[in-house]
């Protein structure tokens, strides 16, 4: 029974002599098998480590278990709110709506504007034109958005409903009240690609629809856009609008989520931040677009240059050598020196790298994420003298990135240790694991069963991480972000030395104050 | 606050939300609102239009058919692997979010945390996905030879292109002698998780049910109890479970919290079934009721009131000795939970409570925050039906503002107006409310702590209004050069 003057909850009361008792009650009348036969379970568990295990999961090819991804409108939601008093309005069912934004809320600990049309059963069989028609006068009239981002769910997308015609139709029967406000719209069907494929068409889309045609374009060869992609780290948009403003005041980021979730105690605000409408709208005027996620904007990019026939660059600010072409990138630019700032917050990186490097030097680590975090995060692994050993990028572009990651792999001194992992899902990696085992994981929540199976350390990094605060919050990006990824990674790496060590008469002479 | 005032205060607060809405959504919203007390008639709680059509273009909090049956019924079921049978999504925004606690070892006999899914592409809807669900029951049973069955949950595009799971599951059950069990809950269904809950049932109606084998060999005896409604959400099922035992009861199964396929096909011998969600397991209590004569009732676990109350009513099914021991149960634990009143009820008693969830909760907590001294002014269903809002009128102690599927703009509004001390909700909601400085408990996950559901469950409650209501930190939203007077809320 609980003791009032120490209440606990289930973590301990559970562990509590008569809980256990319940619990070994409940035992009787099940059929799991560590009720029915607990040897079995051993058995299995073993064998789940096994070579032969490993080669029967690897050849999977109908099921999926433990996914690194998630699918398309999440990324449009992320992309829509990028831009000002915007409300993305997700056409298909309110369902997924509700998992979008429980996803982006646990872990940015924010609410997360976002609404649907509520389509149905009805709209099933006669389309959703109904739904769209309401659902925009509605969500105009009490959210007053000044720009609605309009993606669909897969519901919307088999029955093929036409988003054109049905936002024409809308603003036809609207009685005018939605006469001035943009709405922009992107197919987003979940059985294509993946979130980054939904950042990409509603990026896409976006751009396309705000601004004017080539036409009409009138250069001002001085600006640059930056898309900085499907960026869960609020630090790192920071981060590259800090460095863009040291070269030129005419760098705007194209998207910018930053604000959105994070804003402070005091009052609640349904918008935040994001780019400017008017920015948005002139895009197509600037010199260049520097996309920061290469295969977050394979699409955004053709329209850029094919349609726009403007430059678009991409760069990787993720990790020392990934800053420096971004650097030099935006130099070259601009026409600007590389400003001292800039110098120095490199050589201080520099600096702490090689104060830190014994530590990350000739470790092994298995890592996991999208495409363009992984190209910047194995980089700055093997930069510091790691071994990504594995690699897994569960949404895998069909073009480009493998070879792209392996001349990254190439700069190591391992690099024929290293394994590329296209398409592979979590499950997978666990095996890889257990088969070819690693210092350390990098990735995100979903990594912490992976942590529990093989009790190799996890460092979080990525998207998303529910289960610990406000990393978030801090940059990746950058000199100054990679000083984070150097002090997360290595730190990581001490607290596993003191775990080890800290056998007390046993192996605690190595338990050293000074490391 | 009078009486008066309050009820004066909710109706205007009704009255200003709804002057938002074009005349359409603005008639069908206004059905969805209202107030009631408990005493008279034909209150809210009797008028309130439910479980229809969410209006378009709203935040509404709702989910989907799929949610209601992989999410909330099927996925606690631990020996089973449960396919999310579709794209990639739906299976990993639900992935481990519920805290459906069980015992196992993960990934080798029990899979609840795990995400199982047939990742459709663009192939797969053109050309169909029975062959790769076919493909996949095959792998699973290769790689994970301890499951003791496997379900298929239909997300949308599998309604919409015509696939027979029904026909590949039935297969697959042929070869494999496994269960194998396909449901039809695309998100499209319905107009929330409530019909997947209803689906779920229903399949666990025809397909485990009438599974007289896996009970073959089962004694019974005459205190057997199933506890039907209990996702073991931080442990509830297992706080419940304990009590049961020492009233001495045995409790034969938990629906579906913790569960295994044998403790469902087990159930059929019961002597009597457990409620506490009626939302999402009505349907299976009122089956066993028909078809095997085991007779159901209703109980709630929140709050020492509302436990002994329902202890009585459960033990008085039983004979005199089970009675006997329900009033000692009682008496052990009320010395405690007397002492958990006294600790906090001075530093909670009259704080205004407003909350909005679903299943059961809407009406079920209220008793355990009344036990605190604290007063709920305003709840409601995020898919309720009628019947949940009738037994709501019985829980309500005061005017209470009830709203239906209340959607962000609204709740907001809402709580603006009536300034409750604490609002309980869902994560979606939970940063709003706490950006305004109030404090926020979410009352679908027990806000990562929990049980709530018993006696020593609460404590934890007690502690966690107390943590939450007062925190120092809503002290610090106004900053010391703030000459306003109030800050948010």
């Amino acid at each position: 029974m609980q003791d009032v003057e120490n209440i606990v909850n289930g973590q301990k009361l559970f562990l509590k002599p008569e809980y256990q008792e319940t619990l070994k009650n409940k035992k009787e009348f099940e059929s799991a098998a560590g009720a029915v036969d607990p040897e079995k379970v051993k058995e299995v568990a073993e064998w789940t480590k096994t070579w032969d295990y490993r080669e029967k999961n690897l050849a999977r090819e109908a099921i999926t278990v433990n996914p690194a991804k998630a699918c398309q409108p999440l990324g449009a939601i992320m992309a829509g709110l990028g831009f000002e008093k915007t409300m993305p309005y997700v056409h298909g069912s309110h369902g997924c709506v509700a998992y979008f934004r429980s996803y982006f809320t646990r872990h940015f600990k924010e609410p997360t504007p976002c609404v649907s049309d509520s389509m149905s059963e009805s709209a099933a069989v006669f389309g959703g034109l109904a739904n769209m028609k309401d659902g925009l006068r509605n969500c105009n009239a009490m959210y007053k958005p000044e720009h609605i981002s309009v993606s669909t769910t897969c519901m919307a997308e088999v029955i093929g409903d036409d988003l054109n015609a049905f936002i024409t139709g809308a603003r036809e029967d609207a009685e005018g009240e939605l006469d001035d406000l943009p709405i922009t719209y992107a197919h987003t069907p979940s059985f294509v690609g993946s979130h980054i494929t939904g950042y990409d068409n509603m990026m896409k889309a976006t751009l396309e629809q705000l601004n004017p045609t080539r036409a009409e374009k009138v250069v001002d060869e001085e600006r640059i856009n930056i898309i900085p992609g499907f960026e869960p780290y609020l630090g790192s948009l920071a981060e590259v609008k800090e460095i863009s403003k040291m070269f030129s005041d005419k760098i705007i980021m194209i998207g910018d989520h930053e604000e959105q979730w994070n804003t402070g105690a005091g009052e609640y605000h349904l918008y935040a931040g994001g780019t400017k409408l008017e920015d948005a709208k002139t895009a197509i005027n600037a010199a260049t677009t520097i996309s920061l996620q290469k295969y977050s904007t394979v699409q955004t990019a053709k329209t850029i240059k094919n349609k726009w026939k403007q430059g678009f660059e991409t760069s990787n600010p993720i990790g020392l050598s990934g800053t420096d072409e971004f650097v030099m990138k935006l130099s070259e630019l601009t026409g600007k020196e590389v400003p001292e700032e800039l110098k120095v917050q490199r050589a201080q990186l520099v600096d702490a790298m090689q104060d830190s490097y014994p530590y990350m030097h000739g470790k092994k680590f298995a890592i996991y994420g999208d495409p363009d975090f992984l190209l910047g995060l194995v980089s700055f692994i093997v930069e510091m003298g790691g071994i990504p050993t594995h690699v897994v990028c569960h949404n895998a572009p069909r073009k480009g990135w493998e070879k792209d990651m392996q001349a990254i792999l190439d700069k190591s001194d391992w690099s024929e240790d290293c394994n590329i992992w296209a398409g592979k899902d979590l499950w997978h990696l666990r095996s890889l694991m257990f088969t070819e085992p690693v210092d350390f994981l990098i990735g995100n929540v979903y990594g912490k069963e992976l942590y529990r199976d093989t009790g190799t350390p996890l460092i979080r990094i990525g998207f998303p991480i529910f289960d610990r605060h406000h990393l978030h919050r801090y940059s990746i990006s950058g000199y100054k972000g990679a000083l984070n990824l150097l002090t997360w990674i290595t730190n990581a790496v001490l607290d596993q030395l003191d775990e080890e060590t800290k056998g007390i008469a046993e192996t605690d002479y190595f338990f050293d104050s000074i490391r | 606050m009078s009486i008066e005032n309050l009820e004066a205060l909710q109706k205007e607060a009704i009255e200003e939300v709804l002057e938002v809405y074009p005349a359409k959504a603005k008639k069908n919203r206004a059905k969805h609102l209202g107030v009631d007390a408990p005493e008279g008639v034909k209150g809210a709680c009797d008028k309130t239009r439910s479980n229809k059509q969410t209006v378009p273009g709203v935040m509404s909090q709702r989910g989907c058919a799929y949610a209601g049956s992989k999410g909330v019924v099927w996925g606690p079921v631990k020996d089973m692997i449960h396919i999310s049978h579709g794209p990639i999504g739906c299976g990993q925004y639900s992935r481990a979010g519920r805290r459906n606690y069980y015992i196992g070892t993960t990934g080798v006999d029990t899979f609840v945390t795990m995400n199982f899914s047939t990742d459709f592409t663009e192939k797969d809807i053109v050309f169909g996905g029975d062959k790769k669900l076919k493909k996949a029951l095959e792998e699973i049973d290769d790689l994970f030879p301890l499951n003791n069955g496997i379900t298929i949950q239909s997300e949308c595009p599998i309604g919409l292109i015509g696939d027979d799971i029904q026909a590949v599951a039935k297969v697959h059950k042929k070869e494999s002698d496994t269960p194998t069990i396909a449901v039809s809950c695309e998100g499209f269904r319905g107009v929330s998780q409530s019909l997947g809950h209803h689906l779920a049932n229903d399949s666990i109606r025809d397909e485990i049910m009438p599974d007289t084998t896996a009970r073959g060999d089962f004694k019974e005896t005459d205190y057997d109890v199933a506890i039907i409604g209990d996702y073991n959400i931080g442990g509830d099922a297992w706080a419940t479970r304990i009590l049961l035992e020492e009233m001495g009861l045995r409790v034969v199964a938990q629906w579906s919290g913790d569960s295994t396929y044998k403790e469902m096909a087990i159930t059929p011998k019961a002597k009597l079934n457990l409620l506490h969600c009626y939302r999402s397991m009505n349907y299976i209590s009122r089956h066993m009721e028909q078809e095997f004569g085991i007779p159901w009732m209703e109980y709630n676990f929140f709050g020492p009131s509302n436990t002994n109350e329902s202890i009585r009513k459960i033990a008085s099914f039983f004979d005199e000795s089970i009675q006997e021991k329900a009033e000692a149960v009682i008496a052990k634990y009320t010395k405690m939970t007397d002492e958990v009143i006294k600790k906090y009820k001075p530093k909670l008693e009259g704080k205004k409570v407003m909350l909005y969830v679903g299943g059961l909760r809407p009406r079920h907590v209220i008793g355990a925050y009344e036990d605190l001294g604290m007063e709920v002014i305003g709840t409601g269903y995020e898919f309720g039906h009628g019947d949940d809002y009738k037994r709501t009128k019985d829980e309500i102690k005061r005017s209470t503002l009830i709203y239906d599927d209340v959607n962000e703009y609204e709740l907001e509004n809402f709580i603006k107006k009536l300034q409750p001390d604490l609002v309980g909700a869902g994560v979606k909601e939970k940063y709003t409310f706490q950006k305004m400085g109030l404090p926020f408990r979410q009352m679908h996950s027990w806000d990562y702590s929990g049980p709530y559901h018993g006696y020593d469950a609460f404590a934890i409650f007690a502690k966690d209004m107390d943590l939450a209501i007062n925190s120092p930190v809503w002290d610090h939203t106004k900053a010391p050069w703030d000459t306003k007077e109030e800050v948010g809320a």
